[in-house]
């Protein structure tokens, strides 16, 4: 329960987006609209902060994932998107971190998904008709496809060479490989939906580290107010360090 | 068993705009009024705080604010030979859940309608004769005309702290506005939003081709404003994170902080969020509606007596409440008898890609939800439907409103996907890819409706409401008319590369397109072709009204939430003035 809270500043604290607002409150913008009708209990509410107790800064390990999936997760998002000289990859972002905490989330979990039967197979414009969750779907294609590069290739996914990854997933999502529970061109683009959102989602879920695919893209991150700007920056770079949701905390 | 509780005057079912203006409309009538909402409570303080609400993983992927299709969904299919399916995932429509519902997370393009758009069928019969409009098409009227509507136009757009600038003045044209606009008494509440590079170059090319660009009108609030109810909206920041989120700055108008609070002033209004209203209970002849059953959030049963039911939930919401709930006579395709479900129709989005040269740069992470630049000289009825040969039109755009790069990360045709060269590609894209888009009409068809689901339950053991839709030939000749100005205004702009593909297929319920719905439960003045009256009052059950784009007999080429917000003032004084004077009498024309 809400409860007024006057100790330590965490109050309503419009804190961080007094910080956020910055150029904006300079600029005459009003940072948030004084509704006195919007809310009779607008002086009772928290704003979000930090956790109180921080988390320490010790490696990360995976929650859902076992070893060998782990190694397919890893080796798969190192393949979509690998280090170059033009940016970092996955891998370093901590891609597979993400899709791990993902798959072992309410999303990964299917808690918005409707998972009741009768489960029949429909036409594509019919949508997603499997009774697989996101995270039972990764688990069961990624036995699927082992089990596949096993007989062909005498070797997991993960023990690949960077060109047979390559080959393998190209032929994964041009249909050519069949596999006997998941169908490939779910599993195929469920593994690249999940590796472009964690290498471009805000680093708060693990992906993303430092901002770097912002930084590369010229994304400046999810504080920016433009009121100011959006004419003066016509047809001209504007780039900042970009800011994350931790950032402005 | 459900617990019965003490009757009250109204039940009102859903808390977006239709529900909230009802809400706080009424509170002047003195009478005890109960809203239920699916979905928990909003407020801007705490739920759409900065930083967090710039998470485009929450908000934009994980969907948020939009329907838990665990508990309710729908089943689709494209034609009645196939058997319906749910949609399990969500893809095509976002529809809202909570206080304030999809007015939370719209993007604030704030429309008036044109004379055309509510008299499609006599408008377009006086010009082109009776056999330009397809068989299977039922094209109708609205019962109302835009005049009639004018006066709840210009009150939303004052609630909403609307950006714009008019184009006809009372019947005077204005360069710079919108000429093809119906007459405005005034002009907008606030000036225009500020335009980005992409739309200066839009407005530049359409001028050269002869067309009239002028500025979207935005619920994005261009300068700090104070609504005639005395609340304030903060000027927008042009965050780039908008369609899909709460504004933290309360600059995009919605119910959670304008009408809706001033509901809850009213002693005699309650709210019941996370409450499922299951059905309306009827009397034994069907001809009364006497309560609703609801859940709570425990999923425990009540029973809530009511005088007066007004349904202003999401179209599929009020679809499904009349059909479960028995008020009104279903559709029927194959007789094209019936009315509950008939008329369904979509919105048809298409367009170009622009890939301008390498030093430009259009900045796309500064925008707002409604910023854009449009022309209307192939929307509403100026096409030459009897040359082109489709009925409708559509609005043709840029505009500049999300950067977030989950959702964006374009490349030049031809490049990899993934892999080596992927992120060379993405870099080279980002700052200098446009598009030019269209928003087209979608006509209704006997072979579209909404009926109840053999087959599926949702989480409540209810029957699923059942989707049968697929574009018309007419639609896709609209379309591809549509590409073809496009095309032609992107080249203008001076793109390097248009990106430009005819699109034909069957439609699917699996990419997002638009939370444009329509139809289901529309109004008319003929009984046997609509499910309610001019007043929005079910000709079968007289103590139901039901109100939202659910009552449009067809969709424009434009958002609907301006006529939706338009309406539900006009009911609030049609049951003001003349329904509660007569209780659950017909309200006499």
């Amino acid at each position: 329960m809400s409860k007024p809270d006057d100790t330590n500043g965490k109050t309503v604290s419009r804190r961080g987006l007094l910080k956020l607002v910055g150029a904006g409150a300079a600029t005459g913008v009003l940072p948030l609209a004084a509704s006195a009708a919007e809310d009779s209990m607008q002086g009772m509410h928290h704003a979000a902060p930090k956790p109180a107790t921080p988390a320490e800064d010790l490696p990360p390990v995976y929650e859902f994932f076992n070893g060998d999936e782990a190694a397919f997760i890893e080796s798969v998002v190192d393949t979509f998107i690998p280090k170059d000289d033009v940016g970092p990859g996955a891998l370093e972002l901590g891609v597979a971190i993400f899709i791990d905490r993902q798959l072992n989330s309410g999303y990964g979990r299917g808690d918005r998904m409707y998972l009741q039967g009768p489960f029949i197979e429909g036409t594509p414009e019919q949508g997603y008709q499997l009774r697989m969750t996101p995270a039972e779907l990764i688990r069961a294609g990624i036995i699927d496809l082992n089990a596949y590069l096993r007989i062909k290739y005498k070797s997991t996914f993960d023990g690949l060479s960077a060109q047979d990854r390559i080959a393998v997933l190209t032929q994964l999502e041009s249909r050519e490989i069949e596999l006997p529970t998941v169908p490939k061109e779910v599993f195929f683009n469920l593994l690249y939906d999940l590796t472009m959102q964690g290498y471009f989602a805000d680093p708060l879920y693990g992906g993303n580290k430092g901002k770097a695919s912002w930084k590369m893209i010229g994304f400046p991150g999810i504080g920016g107010m433009y009121a100011d700007k959006i004419e003066a920056y016509r047809n001209r770079k504007y780039m900042t360090d970009p800011m994350s949701i931790q950032d402005l905390l | 068993m459900a617990t019965k509780l003490k009757p009250v005057d109204i039940a009102i079912v859903g808390m977006g705009w239709a529900g909230g203006i009802i809400a706080k409309e009424l509170a002047s009538t003195g009478l005890k009024i109960v809203a239920f909402e699916r979905g928990g409570p909003r407020a801007t303080n705490p739920d759409f705080m900065s930083p967090q609400v710039h998470d485009e993983l929450r908000y934009s992927r994980r969907h948020e604010l939009i329907q838990n299709l665990r508990k309710e969904t729908l089943t689709f299919r494209n034609d009645p030979s196939q058997q319906g399916l749910p949609m399990r995932q969500l893809g095509s429509f976002l529809p809202g859940e909570g206080v304030g519902g999809a007015g939370t997370h719209w993007s604030g393009l704030h429309w008036r309608w044109t004379e055309w758009e509510h008299k499609m069928y006599s408008g377009t019969v006086a010009k082109y004769g009776k056999a330009i409009v397809p068989q299977d098409m039922n094209l109708q009227d609205w019962p109302i005309g835009y005049h009639d509507l004018e006066p709840y136009y210009d009150k939303f757009e004052r609630v909403c702290g609307t950006s714009g600038k008019a184009g006809n003045l009372q019947g005077q044209k204005i360069d710079g506005g919108n000429i093809f606009e119906a007459p405005r008494a005034r002009e907008f509440p606030n000036p225009p939003l500020t335009q980005a590079h992409n739309m200066v170059l839009f407005e530049k090319a359409a001028r050269n081709l002869g067309y009239h660009p002028f500025p979207v009108p935005a619920s994005n609030a261009s300068r700090p404003y104070v609504n005639p109810d005395g609340v304030a909206l903060g000027q927008c920041h042009y965050c780039g994170f908008c369609t899909a989120f709460g504004c933290e700055a309360n600059a995009k108008a919605s119910a959670h902080f304008t009408v809706i609070p001033l509901a809850y002033k009213n002693p005699n209004f309650e709210a019941r969020t996370n409450s499922y209203v299951m059905k309306v209970n009827l009397d034994s002849r069907g001809k009364r509606a006497v309560s609703v059953t609801y859940l709570d959030a425990g999923g425990r049963e009540f029973e809530q007596p009511a005088d007066l039911v007004i349904l202003a939930a999401y179209v599929f919401g009020n679809v499904h409440l009349m059909l479960h709930s028995k008020i009104g006579k279903p559709y029927d395709f194959k007789r094209n008898t019936g009315v509950v479900g008939r008329n369904y129709a979509y919105q048809s989005m298409g367009g170009v890609g622009a890939l301008f040269s390498k030093d430009t740069y259009f900045n796309p992470f500064m925008g707002s939800g409604a910023l854009g630049t449009w022309i209307d000289d192939f929307n509403s009825d100026n096409p030459d439907f009897g040359k082109l040969g489709f009925i409708g039109g559509g609005g043709i755009s840029t505009g500049s409103n999300s950067g977030a790069p989950i959702g964006r990360h374009p490349a030049a045709p031809g490049s990899p996907r993934w892999g080596a060269g992927w992120k060379k590609a993405i870099v080279e894209s980002y700052h200098r890819m446009t598009g030019v888009g269209s928003q087209g009409s979608v006509m209704s068809y006997r072979q579209n409706f909404l009926d109840l689901d053999p087959t599926y339950t949702d989480s409540f053991g209810r029957p699923m409401l059942r989707l049968t839709f697929d574009w018309q030939e007419n639609e896709f000749r609209q379309l591809e008319h549509a590409r073809g100005i496009c095309e032609n205004i992107a080249r203008e702009m001076g793109a390097e590369q248009v990106l430009s593909r005819r699109e034909r297929g069957r439609y699917s319920i699996v990419p997002y397109q638009t939370t444009h719905n329509t139809g289901g439960a529309i109004f008319g003045d003929d009984p046997r072709t609509s499910a309610l009256n001019k007043h929005l009052q079910s000709w079968d059950v007289s103590n139901v009204f039901v109100v939202g784009s659910s009552a449009f007999p067809q969709n424009a080429g434009r958002n609907p939430t301006g006529p939706v917000g338009a309406l539900a003032y006009r009911l609030a004084d049609t049951l003001k003035d003349q329904y509660l004077k007569r209780p659950e009498a017909m309200v006499a024309v």
